[in-house]
């Protein structure tokens, strides 16, 4: 994907700062955008290594106009976004008889509301291109619900019926859209969960062990890729064998 | 005056890949020229690149045929 423009939401941290790294190495020009202040600049160097056009935003993915000035500045800057990676996400967990209201919204407008923002603005010029790869980041829980997540499975899975959708929309303009769904991965977000629960939930993955962040990028990096042409509205489980779709 | 209604059909005829004897300022995109809800978008976006103006959804909707297009542009536009 040599000087493919990509642009990587939650990229400061986590998963999403190993699919920039990944992004980059295949050639891509990479554009982070998240509100961690000072860690997107550390990520930003690390990505500027291997390659050095690369650039961020600190913005956060609830403000229209934050995302707006982004993407503004982006075409500017590069006169074109190939890939749109779609990885922003929180968890507010609670039982649903608990859940507060300002729970489901915040989850909503982060994992959800924020991908029809941003998918909306970088179409218009992946239609003119004929050319787009957009990747949204689910969840295993989105296939298989997961108690305490209401809010987060229920975005997860509407970002596969999103993409669904706007994959059928897009695709006889070159532009493909699917899902990579993570199972347990190795981030922060994993990290605060107790042992015991964390002991539970190894229980039930066949292989035995935590995915990688390597594991979910790798996926993303094929994804968006000129291999993966021909795929289009498909939901790629990286989750060591705890579910199969 | 005419000269927007010029450069309005070789715009339909760039977008929608069909012959200029084709498109006549009666013709309706999608009942006489074959175009999808995809291309009438990709059409408004061409009209706005095109004569610098800005074509809000609502305004879009309601331009159907090559004649509503010219009008639309010369009521909007003042290039």
């Amino acid at each position: 994907m040599q000087d493919r423009v990509a642009v990587v939401t939650g990229s400061s941290s986590g998963i999403g700062r190993v699919i920039a790294l990944h992004l980059a190495r295949q050639g891509a020009k990479v554009v982070l955008i998240s509100n961690e202040s000072i860690r997107i600049l550390e990520a930003l160097e690390e990505v500027r290594a291997i390659s050095p056009e690369s650039e961020a935003f600190e913005a956060d993915v609830t403000s229209l106009p934050c995302l707006d000035e982004s993407i503004k500045l982006t075409l500017e800057k590069f006169g074109r976004i190939d890939i749109l990676v779609n990885n922003a996400g929180i968890t507010r967990d609670s039982l649903l008889v608990r859940m507060s209201t300002a729970d489901w919204d915040r989850v909503v407008a982060v994992n959800l509301t924020s991908v029809f923002h941003l998918t909306r603005m970088v179409l218009k010029p992946m239609m003119k291109a004929r050319y787009g790869r957009i990747i949204n980041v689910a969840s295993v829980v989105g296939a298989t619900g997961n108690p305490g997540q209401a809010n987060y499975a229920a975005t997860k899975a509407g970002l596969v019926a999103f993409s669904k959708s706007v994959a059928l929309e897009t695709a006889s303009r070159n532009i493909t859209v699917n899902c990579v769904a993570p199972g347990f991965i190795r981030t922060a977000m994993t990290d605060s969960l107790n042992p015991k629960a964390k002991e539970i939930i190894l229980s039930r993955i066949p292989m035995g062990n935590m995915g990688e962040p390597d594991d979910v990028a790798n996926a993303v990096a094929f994804l968006a890729s000129e291999k993966a042409r021909y795929i289009t509205g498909e939901t790629l489980h990286i989750n060591g064998g705890m579910y199969m779709a | 005056m005419s000269n927007i209604a010029e450069r309005v059909k070789k715009i339909v005829v760039e977008q929608l890949g069909v012959e200029a004897s084709q498109v006549t300022e009666e013709s309706n995109f999608v009942e006489d020229l074959g175009a999808d809800s995809l291309d009438t978008v990709e059409l408004v976006m061409a009209l706005e690149e095109e004569f610098g103006c800005e074509i809000s959804d609502d305004a879009a909707e309601k331009i159907v045929t090559v004649k509503q297009a010219i009008e639309f542009i010369k009521k909007n536009s003042d290039s």
